[in-house]
C-alpha cells in the first residue's frame, strides 16, 4: 500500500469529495494564494501547503481565497452550508476562532435544533492545532476542548494520515458542523493511506494497541507519543493499551470504559492545558462510570496550565512527551503494590 | 568443527513476509528435535502459524527471544550436536549475525513484488503475478472479504516453477467495488474477463470458498479455458453456511467485536493476527465495499442459506479435479465434501479450519503441485 504524508492525505480526501460532489468547496485564507495579485496562482495552498493543487483542478469558483477576517469567511461558510453547499472552511490556526465564536457557536451549532430539525448545517472547519512549531502562545493552542463542550459541534483529532483522510471524508459527508483538527507537527509524518476514498466513522475510538497492565487514553498526536511510551515499557515488563479517541463529540464512551477496567489502571494524554481540558473530561467519565474497577487513581499528562512559550527549550519542557507518558504510567502500574 | 553447526532462521511465509514476530518457543534447548517438528509459533502481518523445524539435531540455543520481531532469515536458534563447545556456539552466533546484517544493510533482501491492474470488462481488477513457467498459469481466486493476498502463503511457493496470478474479484482488494448483481455468474464472467485481458487461454484454477464456487461456475461455463480445478473448501455443495460468519462480517466496525467473527475461521483462534482484523476493517471502510458484499450475500446465501448449488454439475467437468477441505471448519461443514463421484480427488485436513491454504498451506500446495502434473 502506498505511503502518504498527513498533508498528502488531507489534499486527497479533499480532492475526492470535491470530484465525487460538485457542492463542495474551499474557504479560506490563501488557500490557493495570489489572488488579486500579478505572479504564480496557486502560490500557498494554504500556510503550509495542504490545498496546493486544488484551485488549478477545480478553479476559483470552488476553492475561494477570502480576505483575512474569520468573522467574515466562517460566517459565510455557515449560512452556504445552511443553504445546500458543501463547504470545507480553514481557520488557518484554531487560535483565531476567538473572532468567530458566534458564526460556529450560536449559528452553525444551533440551526438544527433551533429550527427544528428543518435546517442541516454540513460544514467542516479545518483548523491548525498544536505546540512544537516555534510559534508561540498565540498559535500553538489545542482548544478543541472548547468545541466539545458545544452540543450541535462534531469534533475530529486525527492521529495519523491514514485516520486523516478517513475521518475528513467522514466529516464532508456529514450534515452536521464538524470541527477538524490537523496538528501542524504531523503533516510529514507518513502512514499506508489507500488510493481510494473512504470512511472512519465518528465516535467509536481506535484501540491501536492491546496491553494488560495500564490504559493510556490518548487523542491527536498524543497518540503517536503513547505508542512510543508504550513500545520503552514493554521492556520494563509494562504492556499498555492504547486507545485513539479519534472524536471528542461523539465520545466513544463505551470503548473508554470497556479498555478502564480492563486494566483497572489508567493514564489519560492530552497536549491542552489541565483545566477543562479531554483529559479531565475522561478522567472524570472513568471516575464516575468504571469506579469499583479501579485499582489506581487515574492520571493525567497534559501541558501546564501556562501559555506555550516562545522559548524553543521552554517550549520543548512544555509539551507532553513520551518521557512523562513513561513515567506516569509507571506511576499507575506501581500504586497499591506496595 | 562449525560445518556440524545448524542455524534456523526466521522462515519467509510468503511473498509480502518481510519479518515475522517469534509468539513462542515450543522446545526447549537442550532437546533433539526432529525435521518438520513444531518448534515455535510465528506471526506475521497475516497469520500466525507453527514453525516446523527444517532440519533435525540438539537444540542448544535458542537465539531469538520469544516476542522478538525479526526480518526473515535472522537467526532464531542453534542446533549443534553434544560435541560443539559453547565457545564455538558463541563464535558461530557471533559471525553469523555480523554476515546478516551486512546483508540487510547492503539491501540484498529483495523487495516484495508489487500488484497490477488491468482494465477487464468495464473494470479495474488488480492482481499479482509472480513466477514464470511453461504451460498454463496458476489463477487463484479468493473467498468473500478476501483478496489476493489471501494466497500469500501459496503463491510463492508455485511460483517457483509456474506462472502464477492472483486477482481481487470486483467489489474486493483494489479491485472496482461496484456489482451489479453480486451473483456467481457476475463474478464468473468477471474472472473470464481478466483472463482474456490479459490474454490467458487456458490455467490451473484454485479458489476458495465462495472463489471456489467462482472457479467451478467459469469451469462449467469454459472448460476449455480450465486446465484443472483446485477447490478449497469451496461454497455451491450444500445449502448449509455460517450465517453468524456473514452477518457478523457485514455489521462489525470495531477490531474487538470483528475477531471473534474472523476466529470462526481458523481451527486455532491465536492464528487471527491483530494486522489481519485490522486489514478487514480497512477494506471494508473503503467506500463502496458495504454494498458489494450485501449484494453478494443477497444473491449467494440469502437468508443464511446457500443459494447456489454446484454439486449436481461437478460430474460434468472434463478437466482433473480435487477437493481440499479442513476437518473442523465451521463455516462450510467439511461433510459437503462427501458423496462426490469418484473422479474428484477429495483431501480432508485435520486439525484445520475454513482458511486450508493458509492453516495447512504445506499439504495444500502439494496437493496443487499434484494436480499440474496431470492435467
Amino acid at each position: 500500500m502506498p505511503k502518504k504524508s498527513f498533508r498528502e492525505a488531507v489534499n486527497e480526501a479533499l480532492r475526492q469529495e470535491m470530484e465525487r460532489d460538485p457542492t463542495v468547496i474551499l474557504m479560506g485564507e490563501d488557500v490557493a494564494g495570489g489572488m488579486g495579485a500579478p505572479g504564480e496562482d496557486d502560490a500557498w495552498g494554504g500556510p503550509l501547503g495542504v490545498t496546493k493543487g486544488l484551485m488549478p483542478r477545480f478553479g476559483r469558483e470552488r476553492v475561494l481565497d477570502t480576505p483575512i477576517s474569520e468573522s467574515a469567511f466562517v460566517g459565510a461558510a455557515v449560512g452556504a452550508a445552511a443553504t445546500g453547499l458543501r463547504p470545507v472552511a480553514e481557520l488557518m490556526f484554531v487560535d483565531f476562532m476567538g473572532v468567530c465564536f458566534d458564526q460556529i457557536f450560536n449559528q452553525a451549532a444551533k440551526f438544527r435544533y433551533m429550527f427544528g430539525g428543518k435546517a442541516t448545517t454540513p460544514l467542516v472547519v479545518r483548523t491548525m492545532y498544536g505546540a512544537g512549531f516555534r510559534a508561540a502562545s498565540q498559535h500553538s493552542q489545542c482548544l478543541y476542548n472548547i468545541f466539545t463542550h458545544i452540543p450541535g459541534l462534531k469534533v475530529a483529532i486525527p492521529s495519523n494520515a491514514y485516520e486523516a483522510k478517513g475521518l475528513l471524508i467522514q466529516a464532508i459527508r456529514d450534515d452536521d458542523p464538524v470541527m477538524f483538527f490537523e496538528h501542524k507537527a504531523m503533516y510529514d509524518e507518513e502512514a499506508e493511506v489507500p488510493d481510494e476514498p473512504y470512511t472512519i466513522p465518528f465516535g467509536e475510538a481506535n484501540v491501536a494497541r492491546e496491553g494488560e497492565d495500564v490504559t493510556v487514553v490518548a487523542l491527536g498526536r498524543m497518540v503517536n507519543f503513547a505508542n512510543e511510551a508504550a513500545d520503552r515499557l514493554e521492556g520494563e515488563g509494562i504492556s499498555c493499551t492504547v486507545v485513539d479517541l479519534r472524536t471528542t463529540s461523539p465520545l466513544d464512551r463505551e470503548t473508554v470504559l470497556e479498555t478502564a477496567e480492563e486494566t483497572g489502571r489508567v493514564v489519560v494524554v492530552d497536549e491542552a492545558h489541565p483545566r477543562c481540558s479531554m483529559a479531565a473530561d475522561i478522567a472524570a467519565l472513568i471516575a464516575q462510570e468504571a469506579f469499583d474497577a479501579l485499582r489506581a487513581p487515574v492520571r493525567m499528562v497534559t501541558a501546564p496550565h501556562a501559555p506555550v512559550p516562545f522559548s524553543p527549550a521552554l517550549e520543548d519542557l512544555y509539551i507532553p512527551g513520551p518521557d512523562r507518558i513513561v513515567e506516569a504510567v509507571r506511576e499507575v502500574h506501581g500504586y497499591g503494590r506496595g | 568443527m562449525s560445518a556440524a553447526i545448524e542455524a534456523v532462521v526466521m522462515p519467509k511465509w510468503g511473498l509480502a513476509m518481510q519479518e515475522g514476530m517469534l509468539a513462542a518457543w515450543l522446545v526447549e534447548e537442550g532437546e533433539t528435535i526432529a525435521k518438520g517438528q513444531e518448534i515455535a509459533e510465528i506471526e506475521t502481518s497475516k497469520i500466525a502459524n507453527v514453525f516446523e523445524s527444517p532440519a533435525a539435531g540438539l537444540l542448544r540455543r535458542r537465539v531469538a527471544a520469544a516476542g522478538e520481531t525479526l526480518p526473515v532469515g535472522a537467526l532464531l536458534a542453534v542446533l549443534a550436536p553434544e560435541s560443539v563447545s559453547e565457545a564455538e556456539i558463541d563464535r558461530f552466533v557471533a559471525d553469523f549475525r555480523e554476515r546478516f546484517a551486512a546483508a540487510l544493510a547492503s539491501g540484498a533482501t529483495e523487495a516484495a513484488p508489487e500488484p497490477r491492474t488491468v482494465e477487464a470488462g468495464g473494470r479495474r481488477i488488480r492482481y499479482l503475478e509472480v513466477g514464470a513457467g511453461e504451460g498454463p498459469p496458476v489463477v487463484f481466486v479468493h473467498g468473500f472479504g478476501g483478496d489476493l493476498s489471501s494466497w500469500t502463503l501459496n503463491q510463492e511457493a508455485l511460483a517457483a516453477a509456474h506462472r502464477t496470478l492472483a486477482l481481487d474479484l470486483p467489489g474486493h482488494g483494489g479491485s472496482d467495488k461496484a456489482l451489479a448483481t453480486g451473483s456467481l455468474e457476475e463474478l464468473a464472467a468477471a474472472v473470464a474477463a481478466f483472463l482474456e485481458a490479459l490474454a490467458i487461454p487456458r490455467a490451473h484454477l484454485v479458489g476458495h470458498s465462495l472463489g471456489g464456487a467462482v472457479a467451478m461456475r467459469l469451469a462449467l461455463d469454459r472448460p476449455a479455458a480450465v486446465a484443472s480445478l483446485t477447490l478449497v473448501a469451496p461454497a455451491g455443495f450444500g445449502a448449509e453456511i455460517e450465517s453468524g460468519y456473514l452477518e457478523g462480517f457485514l455489521r462489525e466496525k470495531r477490531a474487538r467485536k470483528l475477531r471473534p467473527v474472523l476466529e470462526m475461521l481458523v481451527r486455532d483462534p491465536a492464528g487471527i493476527s491483530r494486522e489481519m482484523v485490522e486489514e478487514v476493517l480497512r477494506y471494508k471502510r473503503l467506500d463502496g465495499v458495504p454494498e458489494a458484499l450485501s449484494r453478494i450475500v443477497e444473491a449467494c446465501f440469502a437468508g443464511g442459506r446457500q443459494r447456489i448449488d454446484l454439486r449436481p454439475r461437478i460430474g460434468e467437468l472434463p478437466m482433473p479435479v480435487q477437493l481440499l477441505w479442513g476437518r473442523e471448519d465451521r463455516i462450510l461443514p467439511v461433510r459437503h465434501a462427501e458423496g462426490l463421484p469418484e473422479t474428484v480427488t477429495v483431501t480432508i485436513l485435520e486439525d484445520c479450519g475454513h482458511l486450508a491454504h493458509m492453516e495447512k498451506a504445506a499439504e495444500c500446495n502439494a496437493a496443487i503441485a499434484r494436480i499440474l502434473t496431470r492435467a
